[in-house]
């Protein structure tokens, strides 16, 4: 008996000195800040964390990165990991941990809307372009094989169909005329990884002709030696990823923030790869990569917006991606039958 | 005095094995089921009878069940070679031949375990560069085919055979055998009436293992399947959908449903084990 008692004791200190480490304070002026963000950031945040630390607001504080697809991480965020800031793909991702408490529900109530990092759409394709594909409607032709991460796992491949849906909306001037594209481009794709980063590593393992991806995702692939190119097309969407402070966190992650936002962390990003955003002025900046490092993000003629143009994602999500009615997740259940 | 210290260590072993179970399978069970019947009967109707995800079950299913027929058939064979067959002497060249063959043996007694050792993703990404668009061998079977997927579930489920029959095989006394065939009896013979049924357990629990593993195969599928829907889409990657979309109650459902078919499926080769070792 007295064994068990003291099996049990050990097991117990050993439970609540695991439990003990997860918690931060609230008012110390160094420790660990802990940022919990979506997969594409793991590389991007590397220079930014170290930059931050060395900044006045930074001093002391040690920063902790947690990365993977960004509902799985909203869903850590909700089960109780520890985080001090979130940074994930999708706006509906961080409502929700604002509806669950955990963010403040004014989180998106700055300059930026609550976005802290931009990019947009573009086709990736085979080095050399050996199919020539310029357009959204190269991506329509017969035996063009399509790589994009699969809606239902992937915030990234929202972004990746909306703009697509958006460019045969815009062409086609119907909703109509959108889907029969659509349902063409489905037909298309002959893969649907489980995450951006997946479709990436297949894609470039030789499946398909195009990837549609973000990007900085694809100038992050060149900059670390992939072969692959890609196409900025003359029509696509803007991805803007938000972030947000948890609740209770300490004030250096409010500073974490707004470094993010500020002229010299936008820097650090766009070196890898992702648009400043509006209004930040980062100056000139050679981004390794690019398909022209000294003019890295060529104007996109008509760039949509998620507002704007698909009326906010409450919306867009219930019409093109609801599981059983969404427009998107309809065509995407027949493309194979 | 001994028989109550015995007592007490077996009973304390017994404890600690049971909390230590509990701990890991039967709680975390008990929560996805509860978690399952929180949506009521209605989530599980909707997720069996929506194509995609009844598509996605009969897939993985089918592919599961054959990948456990040929490894039953080629992991017993494997264990066998390893275990026994030695090459025969056929002329002057018989010494260089068994000194390769022992070799041979030894580097694939080492190399069976690697898809166990291997994380399954890196499997899967030097799958895809095996039988991808880019395949040396000229087999384009990933990622659109169900080809791959049956390449990856059989890659990583070929050691449970293996590695149940092969100490069997190497406990079993060869003297039985010997006085089988010594009275009489066929090569073959000897093989269904000796060999086979002290072996049998071994192959039917190694087939278990593997049909259960080929159900919820992930990481190797991640890069070697497509996912299209209806056609290269496993259930795996459907639960995982689920999740992402915090559906959590369709993804328990779906998780009750695989943990169901798991045991039907060892029920079921545990009753045909006992069949056939009963019939021989």
């Amino acid at each position: 008996m007295k064994s068990i008692k003291v099996t049990t004791a050990l097991v117990a200190a050993g439970v609540l000195a695991l439990t003990g480490c997860g918690s931060n304070s609230g008012s110390s002026s160094s420790g660990t800040l802990n940022i919990v963000g979506f997969s594409v950031m793991e590389q991007a945040n590397q220079k930014v964390f170290a930059a931050f630390e060395k900044t006045a607001a930074g001093k002391g504080w040690q920063l902790q990165g947690s990365y993977g697809a960004s509902g799985t991480e909203r869903d850590a965020v909700l089960g109780g990991q520890a985080a001090d800031e979130v940074h994930l793909s999708l706006q509906p991702d961080v409502a929700k941990l604002a509806s669950a408490g955990k963010v403040a529900s004014n989180w998106a109530d700055n300059a930026t809307h609550g976005i802290c990092t931009d990019s947009v759409v573009v086709f990736g394709v085979q080095s050399g372009n050996p199919k020539n594909i310029q357009t959204w409607d190269d991506l329509l032709k017969p035996g063009v094989k399509i790589v994009t991460p699969d809606p239902g796992s992937s915030g990234s491949a929202k972004w990746n169909l909306l703009a697509a849906y958006g460019a045969y909306l815009k062409e086609t001037g119907s909703d109509a005329g959108a889907q029969a594209d659509m349902k063409k481009f489905m037909a298309n794709v002959v893969s649907w990884p489980s995450s951006g980063r997946d479709a990436t590593t297949a894609f470039e393992n030789g499946t398909g002709d195009v990837l549609l991806s973000y990007e900085n995702e694809v100038i992050l692939a060149r900059q670390s030696g992939q072969k692959l190119d890609y196409v900025d097309p003359s029509t696509s969407l803007l991805i803007e990823n938000p972030c947000a402070v948890v609740k209770g966190a300490p004030k250096a992650a409010d500073d974490f923030l707004a470094f993010q936002k500020s002229a010299a962390g936008q820097k650090l990003y766009v070196e890898t790869g992702f648009r400043a955003l509006p209004g930040v002025d980062v100056g000139q900046v050679s981004v390794k990569g690019a398909n022209d490092p000294s003019n890295p993000f060529p104007t996109i003629q008509n760039l949509q917006t998620i507002d704007a143009d698909f009326g906010g994602w409450d919306a867009a999500n219930t019409k093109y991606f609801d599981e059983t009615n969404g427009i998107l997740t309809k065509l995407k259940a027949d493309s194979s039958q | 005095m001994s028989r109550r210290r015995l007592d007490r260590g077996a009973g304390l072993g017994l404890g600690a094995a049971m909390i230590w179970f509990s701990l890991l399978v039967l709680i975390p069970l008990a929560a996805i089921v509860v978690k399952a019947a929180g949506g009521g009967l209605a989530t599980f109707g909707h997720v069996l009878t929506e194509s995609e995800t009844r598509d996605a079950l009969l897939l993985t299913v089918k592919m599961s069940v054959l990948v456990t027929v040929v490894n039953v058939v080629l992991g017993t064979l494997i264990a066998w070679e390893l275990v026994r067959d030695r090459p025969r002497r056929v002329g002057g060249a018989a010494g260089v031949g068994e000194w390769l063959w022992g070799k041979v043996r030894v580097v694939v007694d080492l190399v069976i375990d690697i898809p166990f050792a291997l994380p399954t993703i890196v499997a899967g990404l030097v799958l895809l560069s095996l039988y991808g668009p880019h395949s040396p061998l000229g087999l384009h079977w990933a990622p659109t085919t169900q080809k791959a997927i049956l390449v990856a579930i059989a890659f990583v489920t070929l050691p449970f055979v293996v590695r149940t029959v092969q100490p069997v095989l190497e406990e079993l006394d060869t003297d039985v055998e010997d006085a089988a065939a010594s009275l009489g009896a066929a090569r073959f013979t000897v093989l269904r009436r000796i060999v086979l049924p002290a072996v049998l357990p071994a192959i039917f629990a190694g087939a278990s293992l593997s049909f259960a593993r080929g159900l919820s195969e992930y990481g190797s599928l991640v890069l070697l399947s497509s996912n299209s829907p209806h056609r290269t889409e496993t259930v795996s990657v459907r639960l995982f959908a689920f999740i992402e979309q915090s559906n959590t109650e369709s993804a328990a459902a779906l998780a009750t449903v695989l943990l169901v078919v798991a045991l039907l499926a060892i029920l079921v080769l545990d009753v045909v084990q006992r069949r056939v070792a009963r019939h021989g």
